[in-house]
């Protein structure tokens, strides 16, 4: 690894490590990261062409899986994402993860909070299954509170109901 | 019975209007409050007589309010005051019934306004049956700073609201809801209360974090909600007179969400997340000892308790979807009460104890409707893309929800509709708005 990219990388985990509120959504409704002058946020990522990055976790392998309509149920596509997701994680014990659930906003609010953490933990009980240890996670739902897509159609709806895997830096909660 | 009146109940029965002259001699002009079509009830609001120059503003406005608050029911229509034929001058002078007949007003509200050196209102009415040409009870007199005028002037519509339907009033309430705004992906929330017609908005909490379905306490004085605060959904509590929250308890659990008190204050029941599986826990206020009330793999939430306080009614998906159940309030075998097609969530039992409101999603839309407290007379009163979260007037004759409209730019506003699915109207508030919570009357 070449001094450039360890100072990427190390710049990526200090983003990162200011994410341990897990809730990403929370000040100002955008992402997390180190707070700016005027709540404007910088967060590094790291280089997705590197495997040992969150970057890699989140757009090669996959951060997200998804549901159908009112289910928690994980598909076949969607363990074969998670089987990915368990092995990186296995490789990078420095890392913990909070698998945030959601739901579409077909559905009541608090149901929905509900379903959403029937999600991430249907997500977090496969991950533990595959040998992550069951200290380097935690679940939360977001019910219909944060949809990825805006649209009220089944095209946004489905991207909606997911599951997404949070990289966070430290080797357990 | 007096001719005029007489006119009256006819002229009442041939337009189906559901008057039940009563035939005492302290109240004949009556508006029985039940289903099929309502004619509104015409009335004449002259405005109050300020009683020295400084009350004038207020005695204008407090008018005002009074009739929008009647108007606002659906039940009564108010006759312009540019169409009155008698002044009002005095606020003691006899009442020229023939002047008030003319222009077919049947009910009459007169009143004053006097503003002492203190900064206190002095607030009177009175209430006039014009087609039988008498008062309709004593006339009364309200005081208070002059900072809650608006709070007399609702007291006032109250009264008559109260003297000419026989059921009590719902003016003199607050709404807690929450407060949105932003982009439908980022959407910021914050706690807001407000006065049930919109009126003075107060932010309680500001929008760092996404907050959720606030509930009064039974004396109105505390707001139990939902908070992510710390990264995850927990509930907390806020007093409303020194605006400062704190969590509800050291709670277990994953997640804490959808907390609603008991109605003698006591005790809060709530959903705990547990491993993706949710159920419902009780918990004494000042114990830190929660106990569990449902126990099953499915999703239990949204309880709300009897007003009587020995049943809670609740979600749950045990059947496959979301239906309806009540179990006595100590836990013990849920009774199903929803038996409709589609999903049924967020019951809420009346403050009268009659009827159970709820959000039906059935065919790609939403409604929301009212049963009786064993499921049956199921009756639907709105429909759209997404209504939810009904919640009680306290006198239980109006229900205020949710409503959200579709796509990319849509947002929430808040309704309400009286129970007999008339009288739908937008509830104005300054930005978008969802989650309302209606607090009991104010004493």
């Amino acid at each position: 690894m070449n001094k450039f990219s360890m100072i990427l990388l190390l710049a990526g985990a200090l983003g990162v490590s200011a994410c341990n509120n897990p809730d990403r959504f929370g000040a100002g409704g955008g992402a997390g990261g180190a707070g700016g002058a005027g709540g404007i946020t910088a967060a590094s990522l790291g280089d997705p062409n590197d495997p040992n990055s969150p970057a890699y976790f989140n757009q090669t392998i996959g951060d997200t899986v998804r549901f159908a309509v009112d289910q928690s149920t994980l598909t076949p596509e969607s363990q074969n994402v998670l089987a990915g997701q368990a092995q990186w994680m296995n490789q990078h014990p420095q890392y913990s993860a909070v698998v945030e659930g959601h739901a579409d906003e077909q559905g009541t609010r608090e149901y929905n909070i509900a379903l959403g953490a029937r999600r991430a933990a249907a997500v977090q009980e496969f991950l533990i299954a595959q040998g992550v240890s069951p200290a380097r996670l935690r679940t939360v739902s977001y019910g219909k509170e944060r949809p990825l897509a805006i649209c009220s159609d089944e095209a946004c709806y489905a991207q909606n109901r997911r599951a997404v895997t949070v990289i966070t830096v430290g080797g357990g909660v | 019975m007096s001719v005029m009146l007489r006119t009256l109940c006819l002229a009442l029965a041939a337009i189906g209007f559901n008057a039940m002259p009563v035939l005492a001699q302290d109240g004949p002009l009556r508006i029985v409050i039940e289903e099929g079509v309502i004619e509104p009830l015409p009335f004449a609001a002259p405005a109050f007589i300020a009683e020295n120059p400084s009350a004038a503003e207020f005695a204008d406005q407090i008018t005002r309010v009074v009739a929008a608050d009647l108007a606002g029911t659906g039940l009564f229509r108010e006759i312009p005051q540019s169409a009155h034929i008698a002044r009002i001058s005095n606020f003691d002078a006899p009442v020229s019934y023939a002047d008030w007949k003319a222009i077919n007003a049947q009910a009459l509200v007169t009143g004053s306004v006097a503003l002492g050196s203190d900064g206190r209102l002095n607030v009177k009415f009175r209430l006039f049956d014009v087609f039988s040409g008498q008062p309709m009870g004593d006339g009364l007199q309200f005081g208070g700073g002059s900072a809650n005028w608006r709070r007399i002037a609702h007291k006032v519509a109250d009264q008559v609201y109260a003297r000419i339907t026989g059921e009590s009033g719902y003016f003199d309430s607050r709404v807690v809801f929450v407060s949105e705004s932003g982009p439908k992906d980022a959407r910021l929330k914050r706690l807001a209360i407000m006065d049930y017609d919109g009126a003075n908005v107060q932010y309680l909490t500001d929008s760092s974090a996404i907050v959720l379905a606030p509930r009064f306490s039974p004396d109105g004085s505390r707001v139990l909600f939902t908070s992510y605060e710390t990264g995850f959904p927990r509930i907390k509590m806020l007093d409303i007179a020194s605006v400062t929250s704190q969590p509800l308890a050291d709670l277990s659990g994953n997640m804490t969400f959808a907390p609603r008190f008991s109605p003698d204050g006591g005790t809060v029941i709530y959903s705990v997340e547990q491993g993706g599986n949710t159920d419902l826990y009780a918990l004494a206020l000042g114990s830190n000892q929660p106990v569990r009330l449902t126990n099953a793999p499915s999703i239990e939430t949204a309880p709300s308790f009897s007003p009587d306080g020995t049943r809670v009614v609740f979600e749950s998906d045990r059947s496959g979807t979301q239906q309806l159940y009540v179990m006595p309030v100590s836990g013990g075998e849920p009774t199903r009460i929803s038996f409709g097609e589609g999903r049924y969530g967020t019951p809420v039992w009346s403050p009268r104890g009659d009827l159970i409101a709820f959000t039906k999603q059935n065919a790609g839309r939403f409604h929301i409707g009212v049963m009786r407290a064993d499921g049956s007379e199921e009756r639907l009163l709105t429909a759209s893309f997404l209504d939810e979260g009904p919640t009680w007037a306290p006198n239980g004759r109006v229900i205020m929800f949710t409503r959200e409209s579709a796509g990319a730019g849509g947002s929430a506003q808040l309704y309400s509709v009286d129970i007999s699915g008339r009288n739908l109207r937008a509830v104005p508030t300054e930005g978008a708005a969802s989650d309302p919570a209606w607090s009991p009357l104010l004493p």
